[in-house]
């Protein structure tokens, strides 16, 4: 009896055969797109259009058609590069630290939040290219030993950056595709050999595979390789947001110049990434019929992070103010009240509505467990981080120590055209995502279904102990 | 018809997760080392139902993370110490601090994808899919909601009779014996086969033409060039522009180089002398670099002393004396003069020496001529 009162209620919902899952997850690589499909991926390719042809205008007329000028020498491109970073920091958080915590909630989200880490990161990664106006000159910022003995400069954070994020999008593809191992030998043993497509299919998924068995020999090494590598991108997510922020932080702009910066990244970021996998959630598990394993209760919990990491961005921005002033340094002062009441006042007044206030609400259960509200909120959320990015960036170099070269800074509608097409390219990577992988592990899915897991194991410990 | 096969192993299906816990163990008690379990996802407890060793992936992981530190360090050692040392805001030129990130980005790196690469390669032996458990019906119901266990034929104590029994005992849903395939089996894999030669050609091919269109066609294509032209004329190149199809202009006449007066002296030795007066102090400073510039430029035919007698003594005819009474007796301005265009073959030194090193070269004249010519009154 006493076994029964501390069992923990499953994270999927009712009890589900196991060949129910496998086929509710695996249904839409079965079946043609329907026109719904279609509508949300001609919207995507748009956004990606309009994207591509004001970066194609961008590299064939020069950079001169953006908005960045002296002062402000730093606009959109770092903007959009932050938050789409910012953007990709929840689903490690989701498939890595959850999973040291042994949050069995994270099972359902995990691997869906793993794929926008990719792409996110896939986007962000384009903005440092695109921003040197010659992107096929990228190769210089690797060091590789060339003709001139020229090497990178190691002490700089811009280089570091460079080894942040392509190491987070190296460490990441490799978590997410291990995880993948398992699901796609389960595809392709539910395919007959009978079609033209069907082998055409099989053979991918075997190859992709790589032929796994589902060998307790295996699962015993492959859980192994799980743990290791939720332990090392555990440190590795916090380390590429705080790099990120060392591209400000050890600059001696005021108003960058803030030990706070590291951990205030990191916050703000795993905040924005909760927010866009709740909002992209909340289609997927309506759209594919998946309600019962991304259930309501996994949603209230990711709220609930929101709430948290929403405070720890709010007290960080407190938290500068309060420098600003403890300091007695002039400057600084000066750097955060233009913040909130200078030029830029709308932007800062939007981005503390959005990111402290709006999330607020979620305090409530009733707001927080109601799908159409907690949408509107996350929907909230990322733009006030985007909000927050165009603050740091912006306001301290629009006006940074010489008054006399102060300006304002206006993006030109090339900016926004980039910024449209980083959204159509993140969500066009997205659908088809949707279509061709399982977005919900299917293997973590079964581990973790009420009367999966034997029951007589915790008694036969009693036994052997001498019962 | 089955009698041709060969023998892989004996597979059982159980239908739940107690039942295959159980058949675990007593397939371990009954002494079978060659089987497995097969399960669709990681059945807790498994690993000391099979008596199965801790995964070492671990201690893996570490090595490979130290050594992906020390290559992290030793790149930023070898590139900004050994390499191209550079001075970066005064900056140690290796700053610990600094390379810490990079450091641990690499570590990260190099434990994760290279632990993740051994696992697949030499643990489980990947990519194989030629199995013999590959493609039987007991491998699509394990993959899927079935729980299943083989023992292998080359286990000591497998018989195919016996083995068979002891699943059904266990409660075993389905018992089958898996054979290896036999068309895969005599499958021989040879290089030199036309298809994987022809393969590797085209790969091959296709690989050099993309190397050498994109490094010597496109990256001088617009806009890939535009870093390397631009709208201006170098030195050296031919203009149509300009008449004497030269892109280097000439200085407008009478364009004067900084710190460069023009010789006005140069047609009259005599006017010269008169008229020009040598301007600088006798310091240590004027002697000095006059010395240095004599033993430079002059030493070679006139000697360190002024003699005439000096390494040059033969392949040149021997210049006179910078002491005799005549050159003595020369005013300052006349030395000048011929410093600046030559004397007989002595050539013009005007480009080598600018005007006030001339007049340094002077006053060491007149000191090593003083020196040489010594009287009593000196030596007081």
């Amino acid at each position: 009896m006493s076994i029964e009162l501390t069992h923990e209620p499953s994270v999927i919902e009712g009890r589900p055969a196991l060949k129910t899952i496998d086929a509710s997850i695996i249904k839409p690589m079965n079946n043609l797109p329907d026109k719904r499909f279609w509508a949300a991926m001609g919207l995507t390719l748009t956004m990606l259009g309009i994207g591509a042809l004001a970066l194609g205008m961008s590299f064939y007329r020069g950079l001169g058609l953006w908005g960045v000028n002296n002062p402000v020498g730093w606009g959109f491109a770092i903007i959009n590069f932050v938050f789409w970073v910012g953007i990709g920091h929840a689903g490690t958080l989701i498939s890595a630290i959850l999973f040291l915590f042994r949050q069995k909630w994270r099972t359902g989200i995990a691997r869906f939040a793993e794929g926008m880490t990719i792409f996110a990161v896939m986007t962000a990664g384009i903005f440092p290219l695109i921003h040197v106006g010659r992107p096929w000159l990228a190769g210089y910022l690797f060091p590789y030993p060339n003709q001139h003995s020229l090497w990178v400069n190691f002490t700089s954070p811009l280089l570091w950056d460079v080894f942040a994020v392509s190491t987070y999008f190296t460490v990441s593809f490799v978590f997410w595709y291990i995880g993948l191992i398992p699901d796609f030998a389960t595809m392709r043993d539910r395919l007959a050999n009978s079609t033209m497509v069907e082998k055409v299919k099989k053979t991918v998924y075997s190859v992709l595979s790589l032929g796994w068995r589902f060998s307790n020999r295996h699962w015993s090494h492959y859980e192994m390789m799980y743990l290791v590598l939720a332990g090392f991108a555990t440190p590795l997510v916090l380390s590429v947001h705080t790099i990120v922020s060392f591209d400000f932080a050890v600059s001696i702009m005021p108003g960058w110049h803030t030990t706070i910066f590291p951990p205030y990244f990191v916050a703000g970021a795993v905040f924005s990434g909760f927010a866009m996998v709740q909002n992209a959630l909340i289609i997927i598990r309506k759209v594919y019929d998946l309600e019962y394993i991304i259930t309501l209760d996994t949603l209230e919990k990711m709220n609930k992070i929101i709430i948290l990491t929403g405070l720890m961005v709010g007290y960080a921005y407190g938290m500068e103010f309060f420098i600003a002033w403890y300091s007695g340094h002039e400057v600084e002062s000066f750097a955060f009240v233009n913040r909130a009441f200078g030029p830029y006042a709308w932007a800062y007044w939007i981005m503390v509505s959005c990111n402290v206030i709006a999330p607020q609400f979620f305090w409530i259960k009733k707001l927080r467990t109601n799908i159409p509200f907690m949408f509107i909120i996350a929907v909230l959320v990322n733009v006030g981080m985007w909000f927050e990015r165009f603050v740091i960036t912006v306001t301290s170099l629009s006006r940074d120590y010489l008054p006399s070269s102060w300006a304002y800074y206006v993006p030109t509608i090339y900016d926004i055209g980039i910024l449209i097409g980083s959204f159509g390219w993140f969500f066009t990577l997205l659908l088809i995502f949707t279509r061709t992988m399982p977005v919900v592990s299917i293997a973590e899915v079964k581990a973790v279904v009420d009367g999966s897991q034997p029951t007589h194991h915790g008694l036969e410990h009693h036994s052997e102990e001498g019962h | 018809m089955e009698n041709n096969k060969i023998l892989h192993s004996m597979s059982a299906i159980f239908t739940s997760p107690d039942d295959i816990m159980k058949a675990a163990k007593e397939i371990v008690k009954a002494g079978y080392t060659k089987f497995d379990i097969h399960t669709p996802y990681p059945v807790h407890g498994m690993d000391g139902a099979m008596k199965l060793k801790r995964s070492p992936l671990g201690y893996f992981a570490f090595a490979l993370g130290a050594v992906g530190a020390m290559l992290a360090l030793l790149l930023m050692w070898s590139t900004m110490v050994e390499s191209y040392p550079n001075n970066i805001g005064g900056k140690p030129l290796f700053p610990l601090p600094a390379f810490i990130p990079v450091t641990f980005e690499v570590t990260v790196l190099l434990a994760s994808v290279a632990t993740v690469v051994s696992m697949i390669v030499i643990f489980f032996r990947f990519p194989n899919n030629s199995h013999p458990l590959h493609d039987t019906p007991y491998m699509k119901k394990v993959s899927s909601d079935k729980y299943g266990a083989v023992i292998e034929s080359d286990d000591p104590n497998f018989d195919f009779d016996n083995v068979k029994e002891f699943f059904t005992g266990l409660g075993a849903e389905t018992v089958e014996p898996i054979y290896f395939d036999n068309d895969e089996l005599n499958v021989k894999h040879n290089i030199f086969e036309p298809k994987f030669i022809t393969g590797l050609t085209i790969i091959a091919i296709t690989v050099s033409a993309l190397t050498y269109f994109t490094l010597n066609k496109l990256i001088f294509m617009e806009p890939f060039n535009w870093m390397m032209t631009q709208q201006k004329l170098s030195a050296q190149s031919p203009s149509n522009f300009f008449k004497d199809g030269f892109s280097m202009r000439e200085p407008v006449s009478g364009t004067v180089a900084k710190n460069n007066m023009p010789y006005l002296y140069s047609d009259s030795v005599d006017l010269a002398e008169q008229v020009m007066v040598n301007p600088l102090d006798v310091d240590d400073k004027n002697l000095n670099v006059g010395k240095v510039k004599y033993n430079t430029y002059c030493s070679p035919c006139h000697d360190y002393n002024g003699n005439g007698q000096a390494r040059l003594n033969g392949q040149f005819p021997n210049p006179p004396s910078l002491h005799t009474d005549k050159v003595r007796n020369w005013k300052d301005g006349r030395i000048f003069h011929i410093i600046t265009v030559g004397q007989n073959t002595m050539p013009a030194y005007a480009q080598q020496l600018s005007d006030e090193e001339r007049w340094q070269i002077i006053t060491y004249i007149r000191a090593l001529q003083r020196a040489m010519n010594a009287t009593e009154e000196d030596m007081k």
